[in-house]
């Protein structure tokens, strides 16, 4: 690379948006947007990417899978760099990528619906205020039930239609 | 990344502190993986496992940080694996065996809603290293609390089975949580540096949260008789044996070994 242009910055966001998340591979990583910050420092190109959950299994695959993306196309000196704070939210997934989600069969996240920790409203929350209003991904309807806070990975929550009674992944907010 | 400096504190008491918020993190999350295969329904079972995940995330970060500030060379993976029990500073509550479901239950929200204030509190920490991972660990928090705060008011309010397990299950637990608000002299040095709450000020909180959930799974509030304590200073059950013995068992038998 010592003697050819560097790629620009813009060109390496079109190149991370098409790394697939290892576990929902019809979404990109810059899709999730887990990908806080792309940057030179000299010849070395630097990656900033937060983790979804701390737990999360896929989180050493995905730094893997850009990895190996960005030496594909000829990035030699790399530096990924794990940034904690701002946490991620699911605020960050693009529209695209919401809209991406939901022809896979999962429902998109209901912005504004986290649970942000707050005692004193989770208990106002338990002692009366519904779920969040989830549409089916399958029919639309928005007849849904949560099954259980916890789906296929902690970032999901698993959810049935009364209407056409398919099971279905939520991407709870968070 | 690792370049700002720790805030002036007793550094012991810095280690001490990370390897409390770890190791609770860390055990709760081993015992909870002990139901992988084994839980009364499918996403149970699930939920168990995602729960355990987000705690053995958490422990990451926080012996990460412990390994990175004591400047020896250990890592995260060292300190879970190759630490006897004396080594560990989980609370007493968590390495209580899981019983039955229910009983694991209570423990878990018992847990959450200290562990959900606790983080709350360091979230404005003086070092930023702490308030990022609190930061970050209080959105994976809240929905293991509103999760196991749902559940025991089900099976409190449940049928009578159910109520009277849960029942033994808070009356067992309860002289495991006292330990969670009594402070020792790493706790103040903490907190005096700004770095972390001291114990006792996160107990009214709980306290409300407790009370509120309990009265709502038509269960009484144990009186707070006898605490039992040890874990913070590394006096732990018998039961912390037999986790380490399954936990570290490989790299035990295979030092290094990695996959």
């Amino acid at each position: 690379m010592a003697t050819a242009t560097l790629p620009s910055t813009a060109e390496i966001w079109r190149w991370l948006g098409e790394v697939p998340d290892p576990e929902i591979p019809v979404i990109s990583v810059v899709d999730l947007g887990i990908i806080r910050a792309v940057r030179w420092e000299g010849d070395r190109l630097v990656v900033t990417v937060t983790p979804t959950y701390s737990g999360c299994p896929a989180t050493a695959v995905i730094n893997l899978e850009i990895e190996r993306a960005l030496r594909e196309k000829g990035i030699v000196k790399l530096k990924l760099e794990r940034q904690l704070s701002p946490a991620w939210t699911t605020d960050w997934i693009s529209a695209e990528g919401r809209e991406k989600l939901r022809r896979y069969g999962i429902a998109p996240p209901a912005d504004g619906t986290a649970i942000d920790g707050v005692l004193r409203q989770r208990s106002e929350r338990l002692s009366g205020r519904a779920d969040p209003i989830v549409a089916c991904p399958q029919c639309g309807s928005t007849k849904t039930e949560k099954i259980s806070q916890f789906g296929s990975t902690p970032c999901k929550a698993s959810y049935r239609c009364t209407d056409c009674l398919e099971p279905f992944d939520y991407f709870k907010c968070i | 990344m690792s370049s700002a400096p720790f805030p002036t504190v007793d550094q012991a008491a810095l280690f001490e502190f990370l390897l409390r918020m770890g190791d609770n993190a860390l055990i709760l999350g081993h015992r909870l993986s002990e139901w992988c295969g084994h839980a009364p329904a499918l996403e149970e079972d699930i939920a168990l496992a995602n729960t355990a995940l987000d705690l053995i995330g958490q422990t990451q970060l926080w012996l990460g940080l412990a390994g990175e500030m004591e400047g020896k060379g250990r890592t995260a993976d060292n300190l879970a694996y190759l630490r006897d029990a004396t080594e560990f500073r989980n609370v007493l509550l968590v390495e209580r065996p899981n019983g039955d479901f229910g009983k694991t239950l209570m423990r878990q929200f018992l847990f959450d809603a200290w562990h959900l204030s606790m983080l709350q509190a360091l979230r404005s920490s003086a070092d930023k290293r702490i308030a990022d991972i609190a930061e970050k660990a209080a959105k994976e928090v809240a929905y293991h609390l509103d999760r196991s705060r749902d559940l025991v008011i089900r099976l409190g309010d449940g049928t009578a089975e159910s109520h009277r397990r849960m029942r033994e299950a808070l009356d067992d637990l309860w002289p495991y949580t006292g330990e969670l608000f009594i402070g020792d002299a790493a706790d103040e040095e903490l907190a005096a540096a700004g770095l972390g709450p001291a114990p006792e000020s996160l107990k009214a909180e709980w306290d409300g949260v407790v009370g509120e959930t309990l009265t709502e799974a038509t269960l009484k509030k144990p009186a707070d008789g006898y605490m039992q304590r040890g874990g913070k200073r590394g006096v732990h059950t018998e039961h912390m044996g037999f986790i380490l013995a399954e936990m570290q068992f490989l790299q035990r038998a295979y030092p290094g070994a990695t996959w």
